[in-house]
This record gives structure tokens, sequence and C-alpha cells, in this order.
């Protein structure tokens, strides 16, 4: 169970691609996830020192944000972070019960909380930090994909996507086969020169995120005070005088 | 061992049923499905059908659900038993706190209403409140957004006849070049965010104007950190330069500005500055050919400058000329205005440059033709598509009407107002400039209403709510000298005001949803102090103090009376067309709020409970000849009120068959329409009507018919504010109503018929030098206001609040992150811990707002980081500008009243390092009421899944 | 990464119980050790309780103990279920020895120890490689850790019985030399292992964890939540430079060289106080083997980090 299953051409691989040009980090990804998986595949989704000093939660995306160059030339990015659904992903394969697995069909990542015993080995081998103990109930929960959505009967078709992306107001992320070079994600990683993050692991994910775009690079020097342009009022006034507009 | 893979539940079931309603988590007001479960709330999404927001769903509104179930919920009736502040109460039942508000505010009716100062927050219901207001007789009435919004409403409303704020929006689906002034996140949210979205996939530039790099402007394109207080004069700036370099759109300007419009020109004469009218009344223009005829002739052919003698000898001057003289005087120069706005000379430029090229050379023709209303014939809809928005940025300065203007003024000379590809009217918007009628508030009399709306829009002196002398009418000053525009009212003056007896004293301060003893307060401190304050016989100052909200708030233990509020999932509410209403450049629409949850506790909404008082007090729209009460409830009300014949509260399904739009009368089933059409009703305008709605004769015909505009005028937006220069005569001495002398010099310098910019007024009148830098705040994207924290969910992604600093500066003081700092202002000093960065402008500081909680409110433990790392930066503000002779002004803007707590300037010092790290100042730990159940230490918040 | 207490006690309570089920089952094999069976039975139910008190110790850290058998089944990819398994596995020729031992079936004891001792140290190299494949953890994917781990079971396993043997009034002298060479062993790797780390170019930095290296230097500005979470308590745990400098001296003095000196001592002198001596050395390895486990996870960084702190 933990081993991977074996890649076969055409495998489908679903994922994300998130837009980094276009994410304003309103949070609307990370508090919807919440709430759909707070009654969802791995429910609940417990939350410690609620109200109180130390509160901190099962969270399964969360959104950093970071600066990027320096000064008025850099760059502010939000900066989503959940599970990647890695090909290589080692978190399945140090799991030691076959709690973890990859599926087959889709590239899904799961937890099978029935077999978990808590151990923790799969959040120490996530480079991303995707895994989310729940102390509480003592098992290692996770991004689904929202995989009790993106099936689901019970939801008109449209929606039938991660909960964080179709609630995000920008449309900054995006669902879909990133197996499949023809489908919409893969031509949108190809045309936008989409990335996987922390490739020197070798972890192989599947999430692609997507560059901020080249941006201007704004005029150098300090503002000049009292130096204005020399003109003649009168002058350019009296250009207008022959402007006369019929409507 | 290899097995199969665990069997997963690819459908389960959303719950046993879905309903649609309104968020209320911010002022965005999008439709969502609520999934239920036993009663439950299982999830709750977007709707997709809604106009508003189109499915999506922002961080706040995804997180309903622990606002819907925060232990922060008052629970029951509240009445004080100890002393104010103690947070003393006893519970009561609704009959015993009726009666006792029915008791307090009956005796005030009876001899002088004006002693009730009704002020409601971040009210979504103002038709109704100010309604209520009115028919109790008091002009003392507004919601916030003296605090928030009125410079954008005012300068807006004046000016082009709508709004940005939440009244306008760019053309997503056609604009190649947004300009964006500091917007406040929660107007418009998701409305902006997804047109960003659209923007940025289709490529087209975003420049971001405004002092921080995070959220909207971290996406920009182009980022301009600009320094506070500063947008107008850059606005200002590219008006010279597209002047300078003659790219301006003179066809719209002559067609849709009252550009050719002439003044008199008369100094020292009481028609000085006023616009020549002919005999009856109509604006007019130079015709080249007919010499001076009314500007609203259809084949003028008017001269923009040059100085012209009229018949009867007054000497007369064309808008555009007084315009051009004033901008391009080397004053707005690039170069003389790069120091001051932070941004050098050759940026703004560049800028001019490229919004001229986008907008001139990169023109929109769409093939659709429209009627304008001189009844021609429009082949084409040509679009410049350089869309500008703005909000917070602009409004929050002392300045910022004339900012707001500036922005206009640059918008119209480049044609780029509701035109493809630029900044377009949200319905109902155009309205005529101003909309409305005067405000009421003259001639209060016991027991008596006050007709007409107190909120509203004066045309010139006559109109101000002054006594003789010229002193104030209302409590908060609006719409006096001091703030002549003061369109939403000053909610942030009346505490300090009554507090002072100034104007006069109060009886009854009632409130709903404000939260007045911290962050809606400007200076929290003197709010508390003035509520707890006693005059020498032992009595309240504001001797009784009602408040209505739905949460234990920092302001619930300074109140006499607790009216429990509903959730916003346990309420009737309706997004009317009286007041904001959801429509947008496609066409007007609103939209209702239906209870989705029971209340599980004794709660009423605040509506129906001030429905009810209107009925005990007697008040005569809220009771029937008889006396009995004329409505059940609110959706009674919202059903059957009438405002003017067959216009109420909601505008879709009216009629008896439901089929009216706008005007119709009352349709007992409009609520039901309402629901089954997801809770909201909107109108979609046909193609010939989208853009040019300030002069599409079709648009304004219908818009009339539906009640939304009241005549079918064309719109023309206003360059030259006659208004405006209409209090200016009056300072320079002309009229019956003249300022009061300690004002005379203010109005006539701030009340110019022209754009302006100066230096905000509180840096002008104080010594800045220890003060270097500008400190502003802002709101994060999964907060609104005090709402956020009282959130499971919220509070975990901020709990607490740093002080952002340019990296420069700070290493340059020895800061690095986390330390703590001393934060002084003129006002006061705080301390906080640092966060250094480099998206911000090296001389402003800024933090997240009202993240910093009074330690034991909102249900929070006193050690939660909100109370012990969290700060309010208002602690520094003042609500007063430094102190002049005998007179304090608000600090305010001195044409609209609107609170400037953009304007502070502090200095940064680190803290010894033996000095305790809490945030400071610290208030006395408050305790929430007796009956609140105590909040638990752990959630595992799910439903229907797992037991 | 954060030192779990349960799991420092776990390796080093079992690496040392593993290592005297090595040095019991291979000394006793080739006949270096002269010790009765009765000796050799009382060092091996030692060792077994050893393991089984460290093993226990590690259900501590699970969250669902009552379900461990089934981290047995994944021996096909989990080196923590392979561990499972070879511990498990170890007990069968280690407890089927004892019983020879018992019956006084020697030869047969000799050959079941020789198969405890593989086992064991099949055990603790499956132990190290749950942490050495860990490739977000630069300290720990490192080619020295599976030879600490097994260096300095056999060390501490080497001390453990030469204190048995002294105890027993017997020759210690061969374990004493082995515990002599693996000290020796066990301070030069871990010297080498220290100063490889501290000179190891970051496995990741932040700039290639967020791709946001084309545009420039990256730094974090605000974490996705104000108040700490389960991930930067587990793997954000860091201890200061110059308390890491200490411990490090303290275990490579005080509990690798100091046992190994006290073992030579020991060997000098001879009699009641070469016990003490020994006894000495072994609660000075223990306690410096605590330390050496402590600082394992005290100094292991991981790439999580990187998003919150940007190191």
């Amino acid at each position: 169970m933990t081993c991977l299953p074996a890649a076969k051409p055409g495998q489908k691989k679903l994922g994300l691609v998130i837009d980094l040009d276009t994410c304003v980090g309103c949070q609307a990804c990370a508090t919807n996830c919440k709430e759909w998986n707070a009654s969802g595949h791995s429910a609940p989704l417990p939350d410690f020192n609620a109200y109180s000093a130390g509160a901190e939660g099962v969270w399964f995306n969360r959104v950093h944000s970071y600066e990027a160059g320096d000064g008025g030339a850099g760059k502010t990015v939000h900066f989503p972070r959940s599970c990647l659904h890695c090909d290589n992903a080692a978190c399945v394969t140090v799991c030691p019960t076959g709690a973890s697995y990859k599926r087959a069909e889709d590239g899904i990542v799961l937890v099978d909380a029935d077999k978990c015993i808590g151990c923790q080995l799969c959040a120490w081998a996530c480079a991303y930090g995707a895994r989310e103990f729940d102390e509480d109930e003592g098992v290692m929960k996770k991004c689904t994909l929202c995989v009790d959505r993106i099936y689901n009967e019970n939801i008109p078709e449209a929606q039938r996507k991660p909960a964080c992306v179709v609630t995000c107001p920008t449309g900054a992320r995006h669902f879909g086969d990133l197996g499949d070079p023809e489908s919409d994600v893969s031509k949108l990683v190809a045309a936008r020169d989409g990335y996987a993050l922390m490739p020197e692991l070798d972890y192989q994910p599947v999430n692609r995120y997507l560059p901020p775009r080249k941006h201007v690079v704004p005029e150098q020097g300090k503002p000049v005070e009292d130096a204005p342009t020399p003109m003649d009022i009168k002058s350019g006034l009296l250009r207008w005088m022959d402007k006369v507009l019929t409507r | 061992m290899p097995g199969a893979e665990p069997r997963v539940e690819y459908s389960p079931s959303l719950g046993d049923e879905v309903k649609t309603t309104t968020c209320y988590m911010c002022a965005c007001r999008c439709g969502i499905k609520v999934h239920l479960k036993d009663g439950k709330v299982r999830y709750i999404e977007g709707n997709p059908d809604h106009p508003v927001n189109k499915g999506v769903l922002c961080g706040k509104g995804s997180a309903g659900i622990m606002t819907q179930y925060a232990p922060a919920r008052l629970r029951a009736p509240l009445l004080r038993v100890g002393e104010r502040g103690a947070g003393e109460f006893k519970e009561i039942t609704w009959a015993e706190a009726l009666d006792i508000a029915t008791g307090w505010l009956s005796k005030v009716r009876a001899e002088d209403p004006r002693k009730l100062a009704f002020f409601t927050g971040r009210d979504q219901s103002q038709s109704l409140t100010g309604f209520w207001a009115a028919q109790f007789g008091t002009p003392n009435f507004a919601a916030h957004g003296g605090f928030c919004s009125v410079n954008m409403a005012a300068g807006g409303l004046y000016t082009i006849g709508g709004s940005f704020w939440e009244f306008g929006e760019p053309d997503w689906d056609l604009a190649k070049y947004l300009l964006m002034f500091g917007v406040a996140e929660d107007h418009d949210s998701n409305p902006i965010k997804t047109g960003i979205g659209k923007l940025k996939a289709r490529g087209a530039k975003f420049v971001s104007v405004n002092p921080v790099r995070t959220g909207y402007s971290a996406v920009a394109d182009e980022w301009v950190g600009i320094r506070p207080g500063t947008d107008g004069l850059f606005a200002l700036s590219l008006a010279h330069e597209l002047l300078r370099t003659e790219q301006v759109d003179v066809a719209f300007l002559a067609r849709y500005t009252n550009a050719p419009w002439l003044v008199v020109r008369n100094p020292g004469g009481a028609d000085d500055g006023l616009f020549a009218r002919d005999a009856e009344g109509r604006p007019l223009a130079w015709d080249r050919a007919r010499g001076a005829i009314a500007a609203a002739t259809a084949d003028l052919s008017a001269v923009l400058a040059g100085d012209y003698v009229l018949e009867d000898g007054r000497k007369v001057v064309p808008v555009f000329q007084l315009m051009a003289e004033r901008y391009m005087a080397p004053e707005y120069a690039p170069e003389a205005v790069a120091a001051t706005c932070g941004i050098p000379a050759a940026r703004i430029r560049r800028i001019a440059a490229e919004i001229a090229d986008v907008a001139f050379n990169q023109a929109i023709t769409l093939n659709q033709p429209w009627v304008d209303v001189y009844g021609r014939q429009h082949e084409t809809m040509v679009g410049r598509p350089v869309a500008f928005h703005a909000m917070r940025g602009i409004s929050a300065h002392s300045n910022g009407f004339h900012s707001c203007r500036a922005l206009h003024v640059v918008q119209m000379l480049l044609g780029a107002v509701d035109t493809p590809g630029s900044w377009r009217y949200k319905s109902p918007f155009p309205r005529p400039i101003p909309p409305g009628p005067p405000p009421a508030g003259k001639g209060a009399r016991p027991n008596t209403p006050l007709v007409g709306n107190l909120l509203s829009f004066p045309q010139g002196p006559d109109d101000l709510l002054v006594n003789d002398d010229g002193s104030p009418i209302r409590i908060d000053k609006a719409f006096s000298w001091e703030a002549p525009l003061g369109l939403h009212g000053m909610m942030h003056t009346v505490i300090a005001n009554a507090g002072a007896d100034d104007p006069y004293p109060i009886d009854t301060l009632f409130m709903f949803m404000a939260n007045m003893a911290w962050n809606s307060a400007m200076n929290p401190g003197e709010v508390i102090r003035i509520l707890t304050e006693k005059r020498a016989n032992g009595e309240y100052r504001i001797p009784h103090v009602i408040y209505s909200d739905a949460y234990f708030s920092e302001t619930v233990p300074y109140a006499d009376l607790i009216l429990p509020d509903t959730t916003f999932l346990e309420r009737w509410d309706a997004i009317s067309i009286l007041d904001r209403p959801i429509g947008s450049s496609h066409g007007p629409g609103d939209s209702i709020r239906q209870p989705v949850v029971e209340p599980d506790r004794d709660v009423r909404a605040f509506q129906t409970v001030l429905i009810e008082l209107g009925a005990r007090l007697g008040l005569p729209a809220f009771t029937k000849e008889d006396g009995t009460p004329r409505f059940k409830d609110y959706p009674d009300y919202l059903t059957n009120h009438q405002r003017s014949p067959g216009v109420g509260p909601l505008a879709g399904f009216r009629g008896v068959d439901g089929d009216k739009k706008g005007v119709g009368e009352p349709n007992p089933d409009q609520l039901q329409r309402y629901i089954e059409n997801g809770c909201f009703w909107q109108h979609k305008l046909p193609p010939e009507q989208s853009y040019f709605k300030h002069a599409n004769a079709a648009y304004l015909k219908d818009s009339k018919a539906m009640g939304l505009i009241p005549n079918e005028n064309q719109v023309v937006m206003q360059i030259w504010s006659e208004p405006l220069q209409k209090f200016r005569l009056a300072a320079q001495g002309h009229g019956p109503k003249q300022p009061p002398e300690h004002l005379r010099a203010r109005v006539e310098k701030y009340c110019d018929p022209l754009p302006i910019w100066y230096t905000p007024l509180e840096q002008q009148m104080h010594d800045t030098t220890p003060f270097p830098l500008s400190a502003i705040t802002q709101r994060p994207m999964h907060m609104y206001h005090s709402w956020g924290s009282m959130n499971a969910w919220l509070r975990q992604i901020t709990g607490s609040n740093k002080l952002y600093l340019a990296r420069e500066r700070g290493e340059a003081q020895g800061l690095a992150d986390e330390d703590w700092v001393w934060v002084t202002s003129r006002n006061g000093k705080l301390k906080c811990q640092v966060k250094l960065m480099e998206g911000v402008n090296p001389d402003t500081v800024w933090t997240w707002n009202a993240i910093g909680k009074r330690a034991g409110a909102w249900m929070l433990t006193p050690d939660s980081p909100e109370a012990t790392k969290g700060f309010l930066l208002n602690h520094v503000i003042s609500e007063w500008l430094p102190a002049q002779e005998g007179f304090r002004s608000a600090n305010a803007d001195p044409v609209t009243g609107q609170a400037a707590w953009y304007d502070l300037r502090v200095s940064v010092e680190k803290c010894a390092a033996d000095e305790v790290p809490i945030s400071e100042p610290q208030w006395a730990t408050l305790t929430p009421p007796d009956n609140m159940p105590p909040a638990p230490d752990m959630l595992r918040y799910t439903v229907g899944v797992k037991p | 990464m954060k030192p779990a207490g349960s799991i420092v006690f776990f390796t080093v309570a079992s690496g040392a119980g593993y290592g005297l089920l090595f040095w019991l089952g291979l000394l006793g094999a080739t006949g270096q050790v002269a010790g009765s069976a009765g000796f050799t039975l009382v060092a091996l139910v030692l060792a077994l309780l050893l393991v089984t008190a460290g093993l226990c110790s590690s259900l501590l850290h699970l969250g669902h103990a009552e379900r461990a058998w089934r981290a047995l089944s994944q021996w096909r990819s989990s080196w923590l279920s392979r561990e499972g398994v070879a511990a498990i596995i170890t007990y069968v020729p280690a407890v089927l020895g004892g019983v020879c031992l018992l019956t006084g079936a020697a030869q047969a004891a000799q050959v079941l120890g020789l198969l405890a001792a593989v086992c064991a140290l099949a055990t603790v190299y499956c132990t190290s490689m749950i942490y050495a494949s860990l490739k977000p953890i630069k300290e720990w994917a490192h080619p020295l850790v599976p030879a600490g781990y097994v260096v300095l079971a056999l060390f501490s396993g080497a001390c453990l019985l030469a204190v048995l043997l002294a105890l027993a009034g017997q020759d210690a002298t061969v374990p004493a030399l082995q515990a002599l060479v693996f000290g020796g062993l066990a301070a030069a790797l871990k010297w080498q292992y220290w100063r490889s780390i501290d000179t190891a170019r970051p496995i990741a930095t932040l700039e290639s964890a967020t791709g946001l290296g084309r545009i420039g230097t990256t730094r974090p500005l605000d974490p996705p939540h104000t108040q700490s979470n389960y991930l930067m308590r587990e793997m954000g745990f860091r201890v200061a430079r110059k308390h890491a400098v200490s411990l490090r001296t303290l275990t490579l003095w005080a509990g690798l060289a100091g046992p190994a000196v006290l073992a030579a001592l020991a060997l000098a002198l001879g009699g009641a106080l070469a016990a003490l001596l020994r006894v000495l050395a072994a609660l000075l390895a223990v306690g410096g083997l605590l330390v050496e486990r402590w600082l394992m996870f005290a100094e292991a960084t991981h790439t999580v980090t990187l998003y919150y702190r940007g190191t």
C-alpha cells in the first residue's frame, strides 16, 4: 500500500495550479477549506485554545506572505501552501501502516485515519509542511484535494472542484489533471512557466505554482523638489482658445 | 502487505437543507448558500447565481460558521446594575427592556427630541434607522460613514453623480489600465478581487498607488509607494501633464461635463464664481456663432477658453479655462510635487503618458448604437479604457474630499467616466448633482417627526443645519460650517461633543453595532472617560446609553441597557434600494437576508426591536390611526412600508402579481419571491444602456420609471462645483447665512469650487519635526472591523498585529523584527512590536486595524495575544485638531467632516531592554455578563459526518 | 526538530540493548567472553529488557499505540516498518538462544546468539535509516547517521557488557577493549559528523521552497497564522548555538572519551576499583548518549521552517 503506484504513461494526476501573480492573500481558500473539511472526509479539524492564548488548529491550507527582492523593485507575494500530492511522495513510503497512500486512479494522497497510528513520521518526511496532526484524535490529517467534492454527485457539476478553488475570488487557483498535457491546467503551466516547489528533493510535486509576472521596476532616483518645468501658462491657454467643439 | 485502497465516500450529502441568504461579514453583501444539517450549519458557500460574488466567497464569509457559533454572542437583554464600565448587569426580559427603553425615549421625545443621539455603526439598514430617527424627531442620526466613506461619497456625488467607494467599478472586462488608490478591502470586496483576476488574466496593466505593498497592491504590475495624504497632489500633477501635453478628451468635456459652462468673474461680488444662467435658470455656454446660449443646447459649438462679456455686462469665462489656469500652474508640475508625494517626477510623467496613450491611442469602439439625451443616435460606443478606483487611502485624510474630486477631474480629462473600459457607475447611479433635497433637521419639536432625509445634500448655505448664529443644529456638527457637506454625519464627534455639552447636552445615546469604546472611536480612551463621567449631581453626563449588538464587544460594559441582536444568519434584512443596494454597472438590484438558523438565545433582530419601539413611542409611520402597531415585525415592514407611493425598501417583485420593478404596490409575497430567486433581485440593463448612462436617454428614462432617479435629465459632471462656491461666497461676506468669524477663513479656503491640495490639517497645525513618520492602518482581508477576533478560525490567522516599517529605516534605528517600540504622537504613546518590510513608503509606518482587543472582551481570555501583543493605533489618534484659541475643531475634513484618521504622524523608538513585552496601553480586564457560558478550550466543530 | 523524550529514551535504551545483545552473541559465539551460562542468561535478559523498554517507550510517541501492530505491514517501503519487523524477529533467536542456554544446548545457543547479533545490528540499522531517509532534514539525511547509530549502539553495549562482567567478577578485558575502540570511533565519527553538518549547504532555501528566487532575495512577511502550530512546535525547535556547542563537548568528552578512558584505566588497575570505574563508564556512556540523541533532534532542521522563518 505505501509503495507508490507504478507510473503509467498518461497517468491521471489531479492537482492544483496556484497563480502567485493573482493571489491577493485574502485567506478565502484557507477558511473555505477549513469549513468544508471540518465536516468532510477527515472531519473534524480541531482547534485548540480556540478563545485564548496559543490558539492553533488543523488547517489543510495556509497562506503565507513573502517579499522577494529589495525595496520598491521587489514584490510582495502571497503564497498558499497545501499538500502538493507528490508523485514521489515520501510521506507515503515512510508510513509503516499503510494508512498513507497515493491513489492509483488519480494520484491523490490520502490518509486512512482508521489505520493511522499517529507516529507522525509522514510529517517529518514531508518537506512542505503539508501534514497536519490531529493531536486530539491522535491521527494524521491532510489535504484530500476535496475527494468528497470533486466526485460528489450531490454537487452541481460546475462546483465539483476543491473548495479552495471554487471559492477563490481572484481565480488564482486552478484544478485539473496535470498528467494530461492537453488539460487546461497543463496548458496554463506551460504558458506561464509554472514550476514545482523545492525540486532539489525530487519529491516530484504534482501541484504547480505560476510565478508573478514581470513587473515594472520604477525609475530610480530621489524625488526632486522645486524644479518646475518652464511653461508659459498664458500661451498654454491660448492653445485651447481655438478648440471649439460641436456636439 | 499490499492491500486494496480504502473505500472513500465520494458523494456525502451536504446536509438536509440548503437556504440562500446574504452575507453580513462585511459591506460587500455577497449571496451565500447555507447548507444545514439538523438545523446546524454544515457549509457556507458563495451563491453562483448571485450578481455580487458569482459563487466566490472570501476568507471572512467562508469562516461564517465560527461567527455564527462564537461564544461572544450576547444571550438576553441586560440592565446595568453596577457603575458604568464595571460590567455588572442583570438579565431582564424583553418586555422589561422595551419598557425601559420606551420610558427613556418617550420622555426625551416629549421634552426635546434632539436629546436623543441615535448612531448606528456598520448598519446596513440605514433607510430604516434614518427614517425612524426622523420619525422620532431628532436630527441626531448617522451611521459610521463619517468615519469611513463620506469623502468618497461627497467627492463623487458632487462631481460626477456617482462615486468610487462601492457605487462605481472599473470596467473589469474591458479596461486596459487600472489606476487604483488605497482601497478599503471591505467595500466591493469580492467584485474587486474577481475583477483583478479578470484584468490580470487579460494582461491589462494594473498600477496601485498606495503607501503599502500588500493585498491588491501586491499583485499590481506597478506599485507606486506614495506618501499618505498626497494622492490628490499626485492626481493634479497628472492633470497638469495631460493639459500640458494636450492629451485631454475635449469632446467628452464639452458634451458631458460643465467644462463649457460660463462662470461669472466678478471679484468681490455676490455672484462671483457662480454660473451665468439664463432667465429659466439654465447654465450658459459660449457658442462660437451664437454667443451665450443655454449649455444644454443640442447643437452647441462651445468654446472652452477665452474671456467673454454677457449682454448684461457680466464678465464670464468657461469652466475649462479656470481649470486649465489652475492646473497648468508650475506648482502642479511633476518636479514641484515629487518630493511631497515621494514619487520621482519622471515617474509621474511616465504614468501620465501611459494613461494618455491607453485612453487616446488604444481607445475601444463597441459597435453598439445608443441614443443620447438630445435624441441623437450614436452608432458606436467609444471608450477610454483607463479605469480608476479609490477608497480609504483617499477618504481618511482631511484633504480627502478634494483629493477625490481631483481624481474625478483626471477621469473627466481622459473622457474615462462610464465609457467602455473605464470606471463605470453602479446602479442606481448616476444621479443628479447633487442627488437630492437638502438634509432635514431644522425645527425639531417635541413629539413631532422631522420631514425628509436627515442625511441628504446641501446645495448652499441655506441648506445647512445651523442656527441663526451659525452654530450647529446637530450634536455631531454635520452640515454646519465645520462640515457643510457632512453627508454621512460625524459619528466620531458625537460622544466628544456630548461630553462637552457642545452644542448642547444629550439625554440618551442609542447605538447599534458601533464599537465606540474601542476601535470605532478615533480615541477610545476619551470615549470611555466621557461615558463614565458624572456631573456634580451624580448623574452620568450622558444619562442613558442603550446599545444593541450581537456580541460582547468593548462597548457593552459602558451601556445601561443592552438589546442583544441576532447573528447574520438568524435575521431578516434588506440590502435596500433606498439605502446601499447591490446594483452594479450591469443594472439595479437589491437583496434580502432571511433567517436560516433559529437563535438559541433570547435575542431579537435590532430592526424588529426598532419597529416595535417605534410603535410603542407612537411614531406616526410605525403606528396605525388607532394607535396599534402598523407593522408586526421587520419582514412586515420590508413588505408593506412605502416611502413614497409604490416605492418601498425592496425594488423587486413589486405589485400584486410581483411583476413590477422599482415602483409598484406592495406585494404580500415579495419576500417569498426573493427567497425563490436566491434572496436577490436584479434587472439586467440592455446593451444600449450599458455606458454613457449620464447622457443615455433610454437608461435615464428606464431608471426614472423604476424610481431610481427623480428625472430624465442629463447628469452633467461638475468640474467647477457651484455649491462649494456658494459656501465660499458666504464666507466672503455675501448672503444672509454666513459662517461664524472663527470659521470664515477656513470655509473660504477649503470650499474651493475646483479641487485643491493642501497638507492635511493636523500636519499643518503642529510641529511634525518630532514625528517624522506617517502612520496608517489597513484592514486584513479576512477581518472586518472588530468582527473577526471572536471567530475561532479568523483569530488564528491574525491574533496580534505589529507595526510595519521600512527595513532601511528600521535598521538605521537599530530595530529588528519583533523588537518592542514606543510609538509616540502628539496625542499619546503606545507600545508594540515591529516588523521590517521592503514594500512600504520609507516615511510611513502601518499596522492591521482592529486586531488589538481589550482584555476580556469578545469572550477571549485576558492572556490572548489580541490583548497582550495586539494594539490599536487609535490610542494615539486625536479626535480633535491641535488646540486653537477658544475653539476646537474635529480632526476631520473641513468640507465633509470625514474623520481624518490617516493624517496621524508619529515617531518610533526602541523600548529599553528591561521593559515588559506587553503592548501598551493596557486597560482593566473586562468581565463578561454572568449569563454568558465560558468559552470552550477546544473546538471539534463538525456536522453530520462523525458523531 | 523537537526532541521527543520517548524517542530519545527509545533509541538510547534499545540501542544499548541491541549493542549488548550483539556483543553477547558475537563474543559468546567466538568464545571471547568466559561468562557462565547463568551470566549470559542474565545479560541476555537485561538486553531484552532494555530493548523492550525502549520499544514500549516508542509507543508513547504514537497517537494510537493500540494499532501499533499495523506498523509491521509496510516493510517493503518503510524503514519504520522494517525496524518493527526486525525488532520482533530479533526476539526469536534471542529468546530461543536463552532457552538453549537454560537447557544447556550450548552449540545451538551460540548459533542463535550469532543470529541474534545479526538481527540486533539490523534493527539498529533500520532505526538509523528511519532518520537517514528523511530528505527534508539535512542533519539526518547524512551518511554518517547510520554509522553513528550502529557505532554508538556497539559502544554502549560494550560498556554495559564490561560492567556486567566486572560486577560478576569476571574478566571484562575484551568488551572493555571494544568500548575503548568504539568509544574512540564514536567520538571521531560524531566530531566528523558535526563538522560536516556545520558546513553543509542547506538542502533547500526559501528561494527554492517558494520559487521566488527568480525575483530576488526572499523574506517572510506575514505568517499564515500569528500563533504557533503543530509543525512549528515539532519541526521548528531550535537549540541555541552556544548550548549546542557545550552539549557537543559534553557528549564528546564526558559521554564518549570519558567512558573510554575509564575503561582503559579499569583495564590497567583491575580489581574492585576497576568494577567501580566500569560502572561509572557505563553511566557516563548512557548519559552521553542521551545528550547525543537529544542533540540529534535539537540540531536537526526541517525544510518546513523555511516557509515560516526563511531559514
